[in-house]
């Protein structure tokens, strides 16, 4: 399985997102620069975490467009899946990909720890390999994590089945506890929480590593 | 020509920060204050003698990058 992660400057979780991969898929990824314009053939792209642009303007609004995004959201319309991790769902929000947008915490803070996530969807393409736990536990880090839409998009994404991911306690604020959600495609995952960051017991964890293989697996 | 661009928060939109200010101001002794909205001013130089073409242009830039729709709303002010 040939899968790839896309690098803006700042990112943070580039590199934790690479082992994730290679240990999940036995291959290591392709490490893709945002002003490159093509996205080579892949079975999976991932956009990490990190404050791409340092934030500027908006929490991922100018990664959103910069050059390689254009083919990643021409890729992610044609059906490859695509799952943005933190900083990555805030780019996916801005793209277009996913609905809504992630605003400041609730509580202004930056928060940060262990937290325990419902597997809101046992369905989808993303959690379908760990449909088996009805909770998984990954750790977030984020200031704009408090994700918003009208009324109308909640009930649709929650109607159709595209709510991946919720907390159990509510961190930041987000509508619905939403810490996750999926397109209408369902090939698209915007993430919060970091499954990235707990692949090894030594990491604290190692659910992030059960939703990796979980994902290469349903992934075929 | 100079362009000043007020980005602000939808009113359906909750905007914690102002409420964070609003409790600081009450803090201070400032009464009076019973709401707080916060939002940003980007000003830019634009090479374009036209006001209506500058406009047309900065709509644009405010639809694809300077604003998010879903939270926020814009007002372009010309400043030649």
């Amino acid at each position: 399985m040939k899968s790839c992660v896309i690098v803006f400057p700042a990112s943070n979780c580039d590199r934790d997102a690479a082992v994730a991969l290679e240990q999940a898929t036995g291959t290591a990824p392709d490490m893709l620069w945002h002003g490159e314009t093509d996205v080579p053939d892949a079975d999976l792209i991932v956009l990490p975490g990190g404050f791409s642009y340092g934030d500027y303007l908006r929490s991922g609004a100018m990664a959103g467009h910069s050059p390689i995004m254009q083919d990643v959201v021409k890729k992610a319309e044609a059906g490859v899946p695509v799952l943005g991790i933190c900083n990555g769902f805030q780019i996916l929000t801005e793209t277009g990909l996913l609905p809504g947008a992630l605003m400041r915490n609730a509580g202004l803070e930056f928060v940060c720890g262990m937290q325990m996530l419902q597997v809101a969807n046992p369905e989808s393409l993303f959690t379908r390999g760990i449909s088996n736990r009805p909770y998984v536990e990954f750790p977030i880090a984020h200031h704009d994590g408090n994700y918003t839409a009208d009324e109308e998009t909640l009930n649709r994404l929650e109607g159709e089945g595209h709510v991946a991911f919720r907390y159990v306690a509510n961190p930041n604020g987000s509508a619905r506890n939403i810490a996750g959600i999926t397109n209408n495609k369902s090939n698209v995952l915007g993430l919060m929480p970091h499954p990235e960051r707990v692949v090894s017991p030594v990491l604290g964890g190692e659910d992030g590593a059960t939703f990796f293989k979980g994902l290469v697996e349903a992934l075929g | 020509m100079k362009a000043k661009i007020h980005v602000t928060l939808r009113k359906s939109i909750l905007d914690p920060q102002g409420n964070a200010i609003m409790g600081a101001l009450s803090g201070l002794g400032f009464d009076s204050v019973s709401g707080v909205r916060q939002g940003k001013v980007i000003e830019l130089e634009i090479a374009e003698a036209d006001e209506a073409k500058a406009r047309e242009q900065i709509e644009e830039m405010c639809k694809k990058l300077l604003a998010n729709p879903v939270m926020e709303n814009y007002e372009i002010e010309l400043v030649s």
